[in-house]
Formats: structure tokens, sequence, C-alpha cells
């Protein structure tokens, strides 16, 4: 069976519920595209000037700011605490991090909708153990350069000291991530199963099935 | 089988079981706002896909809408194009929607209880986390993103892994002038912003069995804020007296065999939850937030946590980090907190009982010379009709209040309606998140009561001393 590996720069985010108002501040959520939301990422934290869809002036950049620090501003693998992806339901987020360059992100735990949407643009979500992602954390911290090897077939994450993690992931997320999928093209496969199960339910609830137009 | 609400609509709903344990879902209704839908009717031209069932659909405009000055039109070029863009996607796909002028408009998760376009024991979704509102009505209901809301306009159902069952039993009353806010607020609090993370929450009890269906739907609104994408409150009568005489509820040849299916719908004595916890709702004072995260939540008697009490390393450099945002210090007390802006709305807070309670505590009272601003902002174009009925608009206007248009409005910041940087704000929405009502400004959630003390004293007080005084 075809593999994927990642391989990267590993970025530290200790905080915990980093929330999607704080992946892509709401004024980018304006946008009518799925792309060019990258130069946005966590825009209020990277930049300290404000900035909206119309800002074309470079920015004013905030030096403290991971992502703004070598060797993390070219990472492509989060690392980070619980309850990652918290709140609104923006899939800007996930376009945001894709398009900033961020192909993983491994946490202790995420939010179900932004779990959700990761997976349906290939971004790959990694669940360990709270105390493995503090070894992580700390042996980030501590190194100049830190890179990560996920091999999503045999469900393993290899630190540069050769220590392997292994993970869980649901069967039908990892051939989402290595085959890539066509959701929408899979489930009009059942277009037949449903048409019955809606045949069905204009017997049993056709106050449902009103046509609602004025 | 002792079956759950939440089993009871899930299986209801079952078109196909997968074999990796997920399942194709079907979809009863789709509401659709400008913000995550543009991508997907991209989508679906790219592809050449046609909308399954264009009559399950309800669309409005809601995020990006101007509160007032309405007939000038959008301003803000960029807001205006999103909310054109809807308009023509509407039209073009012969699908339902209320422009910002038309009586329905309003937030999308007001309007669609309130027009009974959300139904018991339908499915429903929307591009938007705060679809768990709907849940208040025994349907369920989830917010989805942009790949979704294309996957459900094409094919009218959804894969899901079944999430698992959380009661949450609420016993006793609330006393007078304690709202769902604070209880729901309290909830979190106690469970944590993933407590309810890869569950469906069941809301009861007898607390819960008192409650009108808006208080209920403020309860399920903030699910979300505890980590679960569904909230459900079993149908009763209560649920039944909303439902009468509703725009789109089932028509008069249908509606007493809905009615006869939507009694089905509450959970079977014995029915087993993977989880279980019991709140006593009596004993709940006013809450309010004094953090970046919901859970960061205390009474209105209580003080701010000191980071040094802390001894999780982690929890401790989370509480300096809010508190050095919100510019507050350890152990300070929730009552000196002074305020600049009040804002009363948001899917959360707007409906008529809403402004109700907000009124009845700014009634012969003037807000703060202290305060920059307070507004009131009905959550839909039916709740400012009625609340202008009532003469409600008067008092707001009376005590210095600004009387706005429905939209989502001061809840994101994504219109005209906004905080400015460092500005703290009293407001009745969801969410306190760092920059979540304009850049670096800073949230305190309460309830409609609470932010209309919060406004007349300047800083925050409990609205219980303060109507028993007045």
């Amino acid at each position: 069976m075809k593999n994927k590996i990642i391989t990267g720069q590993a970025i530290p985010f200790t905080q915990s519920n980093i929330d999607t108002d704080a992946i892509i501040p709401k004024q980018y959520l304006k946008s009518i595209k799925k792309s060019g939301f990258g130069p946005f990422l966590f825009d209020s934290l990277r930049y300290l000037d404000p900035g909206d869809l119309s800002t074309t002036s470079s920015r004013n950049v905030n030096p403290d700011f991971i992502l703004n620090i070598e060797p993390f501003k070219t990472g492509n693998i989060i690392v980070a605490n619980d309850n990652f992806g918290c709140g609104s339901s923006r899939e800007h987020a996930v376009w945001a991090l894709k398009d900033f360059g961020i192909e993983a992100i491994i946490s202790s735990s995420f939010a179900d909708i932004f779990h959700r949407n990761s997976f349906k643009n290939s971004l790959l979500l990694i669940c360990i153990t709270k105390d493995d992602i503090e070894v992580l954390l700390d042996d980030i911290s501590g190194s100049a350069k830190y890179e990560l090897t996920i091999d999503i077939q045999n469900q393993t994450i290899k630190t540069p000291n050769n220590t392997v993690f292994s993970f869980d992931i649901n069967p039908s997320d990892k051939e989402r991530i290595i085959l890539g999928y066509d959701d929408i093209g899979l489930t009009l496969q059942h277009s037949d199963k449903i048409k019955e199960y809606e045949s069905k339910m204009k017997i049993k609830k056709p106050w449902m099935f009103e046509d609602n137009h004025e | 089988m002792k079956e759950t609400l939440y089993d009871k609509i899930w299986n209801e709903h079952l078109v196909h079981q997968n074999t990796d344990g997920s399942a194709l879902v079907y979809i009863d209704r789709h509401l659709i706002h400008e913000v995550t839908s543009p991508q997907a009717f991209d989508g679906l031209d790219i592809e050449k896909r046609k909308i399954w069932n264009k009559d399950s659909i309800f669309a409005v405009s809601d995020h990006n809408v101007p509160t007032k000055n309405r007939s000038s039109g959008i301003s803000d070029k960029i807001s205006k194009l999103q909310v054109d863009t809807l308009t023509k996607n509407c039209q073009k796909h012969n699908i339902n929607y209320f422009d910002l002028n038309h009586i329905n408009q309003g937030i999308v998760h007001v309007i669609g209880p309130e027009l009974g376009i959300t139904q018991p024991g339908m499915t429903l979704v929307c591009g938007d986390s705060h679809t768990s509102t709907h849940g208040a009505l025994a349907s369920l209901a989830f917010g989805i993103g942009t790949s979704d809301v294309e996957h459900v306009l094409a094919t009218q159902c959804i894969n899901l892994k079944k999430e698992k069952n959380f009661r949450i039993n609420i016993s006793g009353r609330l006393e007078d002038h304690i709202s769902s806010k604070d209880l729901i607020l309290h909830i979190i609090g106690v469970i944590g912003t993933s407590g309810g993370t890869g569950y469906t929450i069941e809301f009861a009890g007898e607390c819960i069995n008192n409650m009108s269906i808006e208080s209920r739907m403020t309860m399920c609104n903030m699910s979300i804020e505890a980590g679960a994408k569904s909230g459900l409150i079993a149908f009763d009568e209560i649920t039944y007296n909303y439902m009468l005489n509703k725009t789109y509820a089932p028509s008069e040849k249908y509606f007493d065999n809905a009615v006869k299916y939507w009694e089905s719908l509450i959970s079977d004595v014995g029915a087993k939850f993977d989880k279980e916890i019991s709140i006593d709702a009596s004993d709940i004072l006013p809450q309010v937030t004094w953090g970046t995260s919901p859970e960061m939540t205390t009474n209105i008697d209580g003080k701010l946590p000191d980071p040094d009490e802390e001894s999780d390393v982690n929890k401790k450099e989370y509480i300096k980090r809010a508190l050095a945002y919100m510019d507050l210090k350890p152990k300070q007390e929730i009552q000196s907190i002074a305020i600049d802006k009040v804002f009363i709305g948001s899917c959360t807070n707007s409906r008529i009982e809403d402004l109700r309670q907000a009124a009845r505590v700014l009634k012969g009272n003037k807000i703060n010379k202290t305060l920059k601003q307070a507004i009131a902002v009905p959550g839909s174009g039916h709740v400012k009709k009625q609340a202008e009925d009532e003469g409600l608009d008067k008092i707001f206007i009376k005590s210095g209040f600004e009387w706005r248009d429905p939209g989502c409005s001061m809840c994101l910041g994504m219109n005209d309606d906004s905080l400015l940087p460092y500005e703290r704000c009293a407001s009745t929405s969801n969410r306190n998140f760092e920059g979540r009502q304009g850049d670096k400004g800073r949230t305190h959630l309460v309830s409609p009561s609470m932010a209309a003390a919060a406004a007349i004293k300047g800083h925050f007080c409990n609205v219980v001393d303060f109507l028993n005084e007045k």
C-alpha cells in the first residue's frame, strides 16, 4: 500500500485551547476564496500592527511570536497542548495552516469540528498522550533544530534522537491522508440509498419535505 | 432497547453504515450564511454538481451586516461582496433567502427556531459552530466546516461517527434574575471547554423542565463552548406550545401527525449514558467570565484566581497569560472591574426574553457616564418588532443604549460593531477569546440582566442585589 512521510521542523505551542479565532481572526473570513490565508495565520499574535484583507504594506512583525523565530518560521509540524482548534467552525483556520505550509499537528486532543475540517483538507492530526506531548515540547524548545519524521502507514513519529512514538489513527482518516478522497463523489455512489431513504421518509414524515418557497 | 434522545434521532437518520464505524446520516435542514458558504458553492460549480434538495435550505446574511443605517447598504466593499455572493448563489439555485430588509432577516440561529424552520426530530446543520442552539427544540443540530457545507448541498447527507451520550441533570430552580446564561457558564466552568468533546450533551432535570425555549436555546448554544458539537433538550409541552403558529412549521394537514412523532423525542427511562453529572441550579449566582476562555468564569461575589496558587505548570501559565491579556490582577474582585462598552445581543442572548430581562433592569435608570457605548441588537426582524410593540426599545434608548437592526454585531466584530484595542466589554455573547470582539479587545461574558446592571453601574455588580434595592 502507498505511504506518506512527512518530515520537517517542529513548532512548539505550549498553550492549551488554541482557538480558531486565534488561528485566523474574523476579518479574514470575509474572503470568498479558499486560498491566500497563509500570510494571516495567527495574525494578531504574529504581527504588532492590525491587518485585514486589503492590507498590502509590509507588516510589523512580533519578534517574540514562535512563527517569527528561526527555525520555527519554516516549520511544517505543530506540536501543541490540549484542545487545539476549539471554538468557531471556520474551515478558514485549516486553509490558513495549510497555506502557511503546516502538514501535521500533534496534540493531546483536538476540538471535534476542527478535526473534521482538517482531514477534509488532508491536514494530518495526530493524538498522543499528554506525557508524550510534554517530552516533545521540552525537547523542541531545548534544541536549535528539531526535525520530526511522521510515517503515516506505520503510524510512527520519529524524533531527531531516534525516539519513536506510535499513534492511533482512524483507518479512513489514514487513507484520506495517503490517497486523498473525493468525499462527495464517494457519497454520491450511495445515491440510490439516499433516494430510497428519502422516499420512505416522505411517507413517514411528509411535513419535513414541504415546499417552503414563498 | 432503551434509547437516549440522541440515539433515536441518530438511528432515524441512518442512510448507510460504513465499514469503518462511521455512517452516512441524512440531513433534514441546512441553514447557510454568507461567511462559510461561498467556497462551497464554488466547489459545486467546479465539479458541475447539483444541489440535492433546495427545499431543505434557508439562507440569510448575518455576520457582515451593518446594524444601523441599513438603508444605505454595506459600506465595507469586502463585506458587501460576501453578502452579494450569497444573494447571487441563492438566486441561481432558487434557495430561500431573506435579504437585509426582510422582516425574517436575523441571526441564523435566531430565525431558524422562530420561523419554524427548525423542527423537533430534525437533523440540522449550518456552517457555524453555534448551530448547537437548535437542539433546544429536540433537533440534532451541529456546526460544520465549508467542505461539509458543500457535501450536504450536493448529497443531503454527511458522514459521521456517532458521538457518545452525556447527560447533565440539573435539579432545583434558578433564583429570580438568574438566567440560563449563568447556568451554562457555571456548567462550562465545571466541565471545562473540552469537557463535552466527543459527546452530545442532553440537558435534563427539573430546572430544564421549567425553562422557556429561549432559555433552553442559550444552554444548547453554548454546548460548543464545552466542546460538544450538539446540545439536546427533550420535546415537551413547552416545545409543543413554541411550535404553534410558526411560518414554516408543519402545515395543518400534517401537524397532528408531526406532534405524534415529536412526542417520541425523549430519552427512554433507563437509557444508557456514557457520562452523567448532576448540577444543583438553586445555588447558582450570576456569572462573569474573567479570562480568555469561557471556562474562566466565576460568580459575581468571586475573585480572580492567583496563578501562584496553581500547581499545574501549564494551567499557571494559562492563567497568567489570560490575566495579562485582560489587564487584571490576581485575586482582584469581580465587582471592581470597570467596563467601557456593553453589548446585548448575539445568537446566545438576543431573543425577546433576553431583551425583556435587560429592559427590566434598565427601566428608570441611565447608563453610567463612564461608558463609551452600550448597544442592544435584537436577534431578528421579528424580535425587533416584538420588542418595539412592547415598548422595550424606548426603555433601552431612554437609558442611553443604542437600539440597532438585527445581526451578529459585536459578538465577533466582522461588521462595523467592534471593540477598539484594550476596550473592556460586558457582553451577552458566547466567546471571550483574545481579539474575538476586536483586536486586543477584552470580553467579559454575562447574562443580559447582568450586562444591563453593569451598564448602569459602570462596573460589574450583582443584578439580584441591584433589583432588590430598586
